[in-house]
Formats: structure tokens, sequence, C-alpha cells
């Protein structure tokens, strides 16, 4: 398990690194390669150059402002779940970081990286797509701004070109309205989950006025589902049945060697459940907060 | 055709190597083939197992998930950095070795450096940790032979020795 | 009086190198010298014939120097490995070649071996190798075996390696007789052993000697040592093996010669330079050896009092492609399952069956554990049929403490009589249910239902066959300094041997524990030795260790009685000096290197201790310097060779918490009780209990060799084969022990490597059954391991049925 030959290079400036991305059509980024060099080792992946962008500056910013968290392209994950900033601004991002593999990764592992890499089975990608964030890249010919919505493409596949290099997540800031939850089950802690489901609801005088459903792992694709309607309101036993039957509608359930597709669709069930009660009293909790002070 | 070769400064345990490995050398097979630095044990070289893991700017990570070209610039600590200098040859083992020796921590010892290395990180971000903060501390490194009850009994013990030593 | 060590919690002495990471394992050795690097073509097809391979080209790749297939092995290398437990029922053995022969049997089987600069460009090279295959149809699987529609090998009629029947008493006759009657359909699934550590070997020949040595990573350095001797032609005094520090083992490393144990010096031998292979994460899945993969069906007649009258057992044992262990495991699975039991009569039946799998061997339990789950679901399934209490049926099917030895009247896997030694099966049991907290454990359940949680408590019972032979030997020397140097020949993988056996040593020679230094595994110190396995290393060469210490105290008192001018009986040896009892502090005393050097006569004096050793200093001028009954030198040397295996025995209990939604199990309480006679270590002893409940509750609930129908392991990484984290074991281990000494060797000693593993499936099987019971009556857990998603699927099952 030893990667094969790369040419490589580390670019101390930006240009200079989309320069040499753009020059070789088998070139790779390597950030915090945590899952790129695996496949490397296992020659599941053979880039001819890859680009490390570890040298390049100003991209480790963890950063809040009234336009929502910005992750930088080298902030790992462990820089991004240590920020108090980011916890009070979108407790999501936070709350689904500790669920990201375990500590030792996310010292080395980049958010954005994550994202980009498009792992139905991660929890950033579908964070991002719940959230409505987005990713600006960069390339030799300047810079756009990719919405969450637009950046999935299919496994393991994004929207980037090849020649794009992603500079930056931005999740949007929780509204004072809104509550989150997330919960996953893995078979192991730290694992990939069998299933993964992150919520935000929005509550408004006590009525649930929105709630998106984000899954991982359940489609081939972050999914994310929008049950307003289905909830009508409230939650209740019925109405939370009913929201799992819209997300089940658009989800895949897949049997593989840890779950049979049934087993994923009660798991869709169970946690759809957990976190809609969860993120409405994260709702409640936060409009008492606001009044309290 | 002959592969390129880079030069890389790696400074290990304090001393700066100076090599020229292909860019593909990981960091792993650096530390172990090129240093002689042999404490540094791979098991798994997919991220999975954690006995690879070194300390790069403090911080433990994966030495079998980084090339040794990506390392430049970073203080790597390894397994053999974590002895304490007491005038003798070999030094007096750190806290973290001194707890796996009193608690029966380690059985093959092959697993035994990657523990080491969190554990030592750990420690520093939390130096009193509860029981289950201690089994969350070595939740990624996987151990064969001992069923972690005495290596969680270890970070406690740890933890206590850091505290008589201070 | 010196402090008696045996028993005593001693901290390890090869701790030390450990924790400064000065181990060495055998990829350590001789990093920095010029080293080339081997790595192997595996085959990617589960069953094909090899048409052609085309390795032009390879060596144009810079830095690779060799590329081998089988065409250019000659000799006795091109033969197939050797089947090393030939057995008269194994009617049909196959082992592979160290380079395939025309066919493949498995996904991983060697074909191709590169040897270059580095790994990194062996692997390469591999990559320039053309292989054409003619695919032939896997079979995959026991049922697949079974029917046979296809053959792993052409001249195996039905797949079937051997069959096998034993029977004590008519089982059929007792059953057909008995009030009541049962059957079960048993399945356990396959694991593997998965050390930290995958395989390795390094091997340097030296030409001006002639001579080969070879470091490996292995369980048994005398017979690598035969079989590269064997194979590559050369006497086996032409061969050292020095098995260094090793990364576990768990059984996987006693079979031997793997391919790679000898191509490795054989290249080294053709290349004149030293070459290591080291093993990577997906060969281990892939190449080395599983086990655990068994079919069983039971019919079983009992009485009111569920005492077992009849027991009849066939199952059908998965061996994969080759059977170069025979047939070990099944064999052990057909003796100990009987555990702590006496059936009124006994028939147990099997058959091997080939699979274009990865080939089986032992691992840590060696067939106990499935064993093990056939006989604790029956006793299960007999508790429910009669509505009585776990424990009770068990009880009522104990061999008792008044009976042994215990004759089981069948052959166990040593070829000797299956015939345990001692015992307290009654004792044990409510040791356990204290330990647990069974008779309390109904008002638990009620609490925890009223909470909405679904609990459930298990138990299991084992009896294993410890310290099997032929034999151990060990080899004391004192030297002049005053320190013992103690060798035994078999290896260590981490279970503190150099510990042990230096308490043992300490003990018997009435020395300093520090004093004392153990090497194992290394052919140049003890040529004769058989291999760590069985739970047999502190049976086995903890008594010869004991016994070659004695032989070294039998000398130090004869020369000491002579130099002191004293009689032997009046001698006692304490912190290494000898002494007249009674006699006050160094007035008539002689310490042991003094003796060592009064053993020795010398011509040539080197320093100022030996000159008290030359001819004019000591001895009768009248007697010949070394008397004919006596050899020079303090040294003992002694074999100890048991008639037959040591039966060490436990049980464990577990509860554990189902999830009502989602089908996840957690473990509550974990306990064990444990009798391995006499303990040498207790934390060893512990030690080696946590890491095997620990493996136990990896096979149970989270590992699975996962083989899809074309034969391709479809998990091979630590991804998806689940060995579990801290997270996933038992917070605490509940422990006692009972001791009840062996007769059968000096040290009254049992093994207790392999405990912790045994009962593992049968106990959550128990357990995760009973927490189910008042929510689907009559769900039966009947293969293992069962995850979550299986739980959920019995469940759904078992709702759709009723």
């Amino acid at each position: 398990m030893k990667p094969a030959p790369f040419a490589f290079v580390r670019p101390q400036g930006l240009q200079h690194a989309l320069e040499a991305l753009a020059a070789d059509p088998g070139a790779k980024v390597l950030a915090g390669g945590q899952s790129l060099v695996p496949l490397l080792s296992m020659r599941l992946a053979a880039p001819t150059t890859l680009v490390d962008i570890n040298a390049l500056p100003d991209l480790d910013h963890v950063r809040v402002d009234e336009g929502g968290v910005h992750v930088g392209a080298l902030a790992r994950h462990a820089d991004v779940l240590a920020s108090d900033h980011v916890r009070r601004a979108q407790p999501l991002v936070s709350l689904a970081l500790s669920h990201v593999a375990h500590p030792t990764i996310r010292n080395r592992g980049t958010t954005v990286g994550s994202i980009v890499h498009a792992d139905a089975a991660a929890e950033m990608p579908m964070v991002l797509a719940l959230l409505g964030g987005s990713v600006a890249v960069a390339s030799r010919s300047g810079t756009r701004t990719i919405p969450a919505a637009e950046l999935y493409a299919g496994p393991l596949e994004s929207t980037l070109h090849h020649d794009e290099i992603a500079l930056e997540a931005t999740f949007p800031v929780l509204a004072p309205v809104d509550g989150i939850g997330f919960e996953e089950i893995a078979r192991r802690h730290g694992d990939y989950a069998l299933v993964g489901v992150g919520a935000i609801v929005r509550v408004e005088a006590g009525t649930i006025a929105s709630a998106r459903l984000g899954y991982l792992s359940v489609s081939d694709v972050p999914t994310v589902v929008d049950v307003t309607q289905a909830l009508a309101g409230e939650l209740s036993a019925g109405s939370i049945e009913a929201a799992s039957e819209v997300a089940l509608r658009q989800l895949e359930p897949a049997d593989d060697l840890h779950a049979t597709a049934a087993y994923r669709s009660r798991l869709v069930r169970v946690l759809t459940a957990r976190v809609l009660r969860a993120a409405y009293d994260h709702a409640l909790d936060r409009a008492r907060d606001r009044i309290e002070s | 055709m002959s592969e390129e070769l880079h030069e890389v400064r790696l400074s290990v345990n304090g001393v700066v190597h100076e090599l020229r490995v292909p860019a593909r050398r990981l960091l792993s097979d650096a530390l172990r083939h090129d240093l002689g630095l042999t404490g540094t044990h791979v098991g798994c070289e997919h991220g999975v197992c954690g006995a690879c893991t070194v300390l790069v700017d403090r911080r433990p990570m994966r030495s079998c998930l980084m090339f040794a070209v990506s390392a430049v610039g970073s203080e790597i600590t390894t397994v053999e950095g974590l002895t304490e200098q007491d005038g003798s040859p070999e030094g007096r083992l750190g806290p973290v070795q001194q707890a796996f020796a009193e608690c029966h921590g380690l059985q093959c010892g092959f697993c035994t450096p990657g523990f080491l290395t969190t554990i030592t990180a750990g420690l520093r971000d939390n130096p009193d940790p509860s029981e289950d903060e201690a089994r969350e501390m070595v939740a990624g490194n996987l151990c064969r032979c001992t069923g972690y009850v005495n290596i969680v009994k270890s970070v406690l013990r740890a933890s206590e020795i850091a505290r008589e030593r201070r | 009086m010196t402090t008696k060590l045996f028993g005593e919690k001693v901290p390890r002495v090869e701790d030390q190198r450990f924790l400064r990471g000065k181990g060495r394992y055998v990829d350590d050795v001789l990093v920095g010298h010029d080293l080339l690097h081997a790595a192997v073509l595996r085959s990617p097809h589960a069953h094909a014939r090899i048409v052609d391979i085309d390795v032009s080209g390879v060596l144009d790749v810079d830095g690779v120097h060799v590329v081998w297939t089988h065409d250019d092995l000659a000799g006795a290398m091109a033969d197939p490995l050797p089947l090393l437990i030939p057995h008269p029922q194994l009617t049909h053995g196959r082992t592979q070649y160290a380079l395939a022969k025309d066919e493949v049997n498995y996904v991983g089987e060697a074909i191709a071996f590169v040897v270059a600069d580095d790994r990194y460009l062996a692997e390469d090279a591999l990559g320039r190798i053309r292989v054409d295959y003619e695919f032939l149809p896997p079979v995959v699987g026991v049922e697949s075996a079974r029917a046979a529609e296809h053959l792993v090998h052409d001249d195996v009629p039905g797949n079937v390696a051997a069959r096998l029947e034993q029977e004590n008493g008519d089982a059929r006759g007792a059953i057909a007789a008995a009030p009541h009657t049962l059957s079960l359909d048993l399945t356990i699934e396959r694991s593997a052993s998965t050390p930290m550590e995958g395989r390795g070997t390094v091997a340097r020949w030296d030409p001006d000697t002639g001579r080969l040595t070879v470091w490996t990573s292995t369980q048994t350095s005398t017979g690598v040592r035969a079989a590269v001797a064997a194979k590559l032609g050369l006497d086996l005094a032409q061969v050292d093996v020095i098995t260094p520090d090793v990364g576990g083992g768990f059984g996987v490393k006693i079979n031997h010669p793997w391919p790679e144990e000898l191509l490795v010096p054989l290249a080294a031998r053709t290349l004149g330079r030293p070459v290591k292979f080291t093993e990577d994460r997906r060969e281990h899945f892939i190449s080395s050896a599983h086990e655990r993969g068994q079919v069983h069906h039971v019919e079983v007649g009992y009485d009111d009092d569920g005492r077992v009258l009849g027991l009849d057992v066939r199952f059908w044992h998965d061996n994969g492609a080759y059977t170069p262990y025979g047939l070990i495991v099944p064999i052990i699975t057909s003796t100990q399952l009987l555990g702590p039991y006496k059936p009124g009569a006994y028939r147990v039946v099997f058959e091997s069956l080939y699979t274009n799998t990865v080939m089986v061997t032992p691992y840590r339990g060696a067939g106990r554990p499935q064993g093990c789950f056939v006989m604790e679901r029956t006793m299960d399934a007999i508790a429910a049929a009669l509505g009585k209490d776990r424990t009770e049926v068990r009880a009522a099917n104990f061999i008792q403490p008044d009976e042994f030895p215990y004759d089981h009247g069948l052959v166990f896997q040593d070829g000797r009589e299956l015939e345990y030694d001692s015992g307290d099966y009654p004792g044990s049991l409510e040791k356990l249910k204290a330990l647990i907290g069974w008779d309390e454990f109904p008002v638990f359940r009620e609490e925890m239902e009223r909470e909405g949680r679904r609990v459930g408590i298990g138990l299991a019972c084992y009896v294993e066959g410890t310290g099997v032979g032929p034999y151990e030997g060990a080899h004391v020397h004192v030297e002049t300094s005053g320190k013992v140097k103690v060798a035994t020949g078999l290896t260590t993988q981490g279970q503190g041997h150099a510990t042990a056996f230096a308490q043992i040593v300490a003990d018997a020679l009435g020395v300093r524990f520090d004093r004392v230094e153990v090497v194992t595994g290394d052919t140049r110190r003890m040529p004769y030795a058989v291999g760590t396995f069985a739970s047999r290393a502190a049976v086995m060469s903890g008594s010869a260790v004991h016994l070659a210490a004695l032989r070294a105290r039998e000398k130090v008192l004869k020369i000491a009685a002579d130099a002191l001018e004293a009689a032997e009986d009046d001698l006692e040896i304490v912190d290494g000096v000898v002494s007249v009892r009674g006699t006050p502090d160094g007035t008539a005393s002689i310490d042991l290197g003094t003796v060592a050097v009064l053993s020795n006569p010398l011509r040539y004096a080197f320093d100022e201790a030996s000159k008290a050793a030359t001819q004019f200093s000591v001895g009768d001028p009248g007697k010949p310097p070394v008397a004919e009954d006596d050899e020079p030198g303090l040294e003992g040397k002694d074999f100890y060779s048991p008639e037959r295996s040591t039966f060490a025995n436990g049980m464990h209990a577990v509860i554990v918490e189902t999830d009502a939604e989602t089908a996840e199990i957690r473990i509550l309480k974990y306990a064990v009780v444990h009798d391995c006679g006499r303990l040498i270590n207790p934390m060893i002893v512990e030690g080696q209990i946590h890491g095997g409940v620990a493996q136990g509750v990896g096979g149970a609930l989270l590992e699975r060799m996962a083989y899809d129908e074309s034969g391709q392991l479809v998990n091979a990484s630590f991804m998806d084969f689940l060995m579990p984290y801290v997270t996933e074991v038992p917070a605490h281990i509940d422990i006692d022990h009972l001791e009840t000494p062996s007769p059968l060797n000096p040290l009254g000693v049992k093994g207790a490597g392999e405990a912790g593993v045994i009962p593992s499936a049968a106990v959550f099987a128990s357990a995760i059954e009973d927490a189910e019971a008042s929510y689907h009556p009559g769900l039966a857990i009947t293969a293992m391991p069962i995850s979550p998603s299986d739980l959920f699927a019995l469940r759904q099952r078992h709702e759709e049925s009723s």
C-alpha cells in the first residue's frame, strides 16, 4: 500500500497553485489529505501531480460575520470545532463536526476539503447543503461562488472544474428564530454513519414556519428535504411520520456491508423524529433565551 | 526513468534532518526508514488504526496520511521524543509512558506509540480528564491486545503522575 | 528470605523498550542497511486458471532486482507448501505453492514475487506484470461448497477435504429414547486474528560463512527454521531463525512457512543482499488466514431436569482454499464443544470443506468459540423449552469436582484422550452468579422496563484444553557476573513471557528478578521448541524454565557445598548468594557469580574473578578438573513434555440493552470467572482476559469477513472490518479467579491466553435473546455475529411470522 509516483508542487502563492493545477489535467489538490492519501496508498487514485496547498497564505481562517461562518481552505476541522464564535453563530456546524471521524483525523483534515470531496457519507457536505451555504472557488480566470445546491453532481463528484481550487466555505448564520438538530448512528464511534440526519426548524409564534432536513449515507449525494408542508406547523407523531415519508420518497436507502436498506429506512424514521424534536426544542430555547436577555 | 527527489528538512524531536525523498514518501516511512525512528509503527496505512500517530506541531496526526514533503516547517514529535531528560543516557519515562508501565497498558507494544503520542497531546489540552474523557481521548486508536481497560486506567494515572511531577 | 515472585503482579520488563519506541519488530530489523524490499502480485480472482504471465518490462523499472513466478522456482521450492499437520481422515489435503502454479484458488493467492530498492518501486513493478486468466466458477460459503455444483480442486470430490466422526455411547439411540428432544441450526461467520502488526520476514545470507539468518514475525521459530532449511536445500545448522518483537499473533502467525518466509530467504541468498517483506493491511486480509466459519446442526435429547441424555452434532467447516494446518480447528470444535458438561452419549460428525476463499488456520480460541456457541445455545434452548432458569440446566449437566480426572472417551487435537485434569464448575457458577448479579437481575429488568428500556442477561461456560504437547525446553545459564540468562524456544507476541518466566527462575534459583534475562524464539539459543499457540506457553515453557532452573540450582548447591565445606542440604540461596543456613551474614557464603567461576576450570584468567578459577587456584590435583559426571559451566537445561493437555475453564456473563427503536446493542455489565490453575502473574492474566473479551465483543457484534458471490472480500480494510475501538468494548470487566491447580505440571498452571474470547458469541446471543424475549417471544438467535441491522431484521421477521 504505497502511492504511485506523482509530481509534486508546494506553491507559496495562489496564482502559482492555480497555474500548476491547470498545467496538468491529471493534477489534484492536496489539503488535509485524510481522504485522498488512503486512496493514493491503495492506488485507487493516481494523480500525476499533487498541488499541495498547505503553504498558501491566508487560507486557514475561521471567521464569523453577518454574511455567515467563513471557513478557509486550510482551516482544519479541529480549528472550526474549537471556535466559540462558530458555535454561537451556527451551532449545526460545530455539532456535526464533533461527529467527523476521530480527533486525530480532525487535526489534519480540512472542512473545505471534506465538502468538495463530496462524499455523501460525510457530515460537512450535508451540513453545507442543509444550511444553503456556498463555496468560493478560484481558477486562473477568476473566482466564482457555487451555492451548495449546485455543488454536488454525483457520488464523490462535485461541480468544481478541474482547474479550480476551493478557497472558502460559507455557512449562513443561524437565524434567531431557527433551531438545529443533528444525530447519526454508526457501527463504531467515529465511523462513517449508517445514517445521519440534520435539521433546521424555524419556529414563529409557537408554530413551525419551516423545517428542512439533511441526510447523509442514504443516497448518492447529500440530500436536503423540505418537510414544512408535511409537518403542517407542528410536531406530532403523525406529522413526524409524514415528514419521514416525504424524506424517504427522496432518499435511496441501499443495502451494504453494514446495514440493509430496510434498516436504514428505520434509522431515517428514528433519527428524523429525534432531530426534528431537538431542533424544535432548540428553537424554543433560543426564543426563551432571547426573551430573558 | 528515475523519480524526482525533493530536499526536505524535517524537524523531529528537536533535531533537524535533511532528506532527499520522492514526493510520495509517506511521513511514516520517512521517519522509520530514512531517519531510523522505528518507534512509530505502521498498522494499516489508511488512517484507521492510529499506530503511526505522531505529534505535528503538538497535535496528534496520522503519519501514514501525510507525505514527508508536506511536513516541512513543522515540528514533529515521535514516541522517541516523549522521554524526559534527567541526566541519564536513556532519560526518564514521560508521565504517559510511566503510567502505561504501571497500569499494564500494553501487551505486544505495537499500537502503544500511537496511544502515547495521542494521550500526551490529549492531557495537554485536558490535564485532568474524567474516565469518560479519558476514553474519548483514545477513541481513535485500535489495540488488539489489551481490551483498552488498562489503557483508560493509564490515561488517568498519567494525569496524576504529571500532576505529581509539576 | 527472597520474596516469592510467583503469583505477584510484577511489572513487565519488556515494557521499558516498548514505551521508549525501542522495540524491535520485524520491519525495524536492518533499517539503515542495504536492504531490498519485496512485494507480491496476488490473484485478483477467486478461481482461475493462469494461462500466461508476462513479466517482460518489469526488470526495466529502475531499482527492480528480481521478478519470479512459479517457473523460476526449482527443486523443493517448486513443490506445494507443506501440509503441517496430517491426519488419517484428511483424505484430500491440499496446500498452495509458494507462487501459484497454473491455478489460483482465492483472491490474494501469491502469483509473482518482486524485489526492488524499496517497497514503492516493488509495487510499481507489480503493476507491470500482465496475467491472462481463464475464469473458473468460484465456490463461496459452506452452502455452495456442500452443494458442490462446482469444485475448488478438480480432484477433490464434493469439495470435502475430510470427514471425521467420533462417538461416545449411542447418541442417536439416547435421543430417540429421551422424553424431550430439540434440534437447532447454528452458524458462526468468518473472522480473523488481525494483529496490529501483519506478517513480515527479513533474511540475510552471509556468503563468507554460508549461513542464513531469518527474522520473521512468527509464533514458531523452530518450525520456520526447519521449513526454510528443507525448502532451500540447506542444512539446519546453516539456518538461524530469530523471532523479534511480534506485534500480536492471535493464531495467524502459527501457520508456516508462508510463501514470503521462503521467497525472502531465497532472494537474499540469490542476490547476496538482505531482503525484507512487510505485509500491508490489505494483504493481511486477503493472503494470511481466517477462521470461525462453520454451520452446525444439533439434535439433543434431555430429561425433565434438562439433563442431556444424547447429543448428536453435525457440522460443516469452511477451510478455505487449502488445508496447511490440517483439521485442528474442527477437531477442537468437535471435542471442546462439550465444555463442562457430561452428556449421556455424544456423537459428532464434521466435514471440512474447500471454498475459494482465504485458507483457515487457528485464530485465538481455535474452534472453541464455535463449539461453545453450539453447546451453550443448546443449553439455553433446553432451558427455554422447560421453562427453567438457564443456570439450573447447566448445573444439572456439570461434571462434578469429585469426578476428575474426567475422561470423555474422545480423542483430542493432540491425538491424546480428552481427559479433564481438574476444575470446580459448580463453584465457578456460584461465583459468576454473584459477580453479575444473576439472582437480582429480574428486579433490575423491571426497573429498566419501567423506563421503557430492554435489557437481557446471558451466560456461557467453557472448558479449554491448554498447554498441548509435545514439549518445550529451557536453558538457564548463570554467568560469572551472577546474571542469569534464560532461553526458551517458543515465541512471544505480547504475553510478557520475559517477565513471567523470569519470575519462575528467580524463585527457583533464589536470585533477584532483575538479574534474570529471558530470550524467546531464537533458534541460536534454543533450537528445540514447538511454538506459541493453544494457551501453552505458561504451561509448557513455564514448566520447562522451572525444571531447567532447578537443574542449575542443583549444580549451584553442589559447587557451593564444596566451596563452603558444608552439606548441600544446609545451604540456601537468597538474592543470588548461597549461604549456610543459620550462620551470620557473610561468614559462610558465596555469590552465584563466584559459583559460576568455580564451575568452569580455566587455563586463562581474563579478569579478577576468573583468576579464582585458573588451574593453580582450584581443584584437587589428584582428580580431573571436570569430574566424569560433570560439565564445565553453570547451566541447567531441561524439557517438559506432559502426557496430555491441562484443561482451564471459565464462565462469562453479560447484561446488554437492546434499543427498541434502532436495535443497537449496548453492554451494561460484563463478568468473568476464570480458572487457569495457579496464576504466575495475575496482572498479565487479567490483561489476557481483558483483551480476549474485547476480541470476543468484536467477534460477536462487529467483525465478519464479508465475501461476495465472486469470492471478493469486500471489507478488506480497517474501515469496514470493524475491530472494536475503546468505545465498543465494556468499560469495566469484573473478574474473579478460581484456582484449581493442575496436577499435570510442577507449577500447577493451566493456560490463559485464549480464554477471554471463547464464550463471547454464546454469551451475547444468550443475553440479546433474553432482552428480546418479552417483546418477541421465541425470537431465536442462531447466527453470530449480530449487528443492529441483523437484530432489526430478526425482529421484523418475527413480527411478520407471529
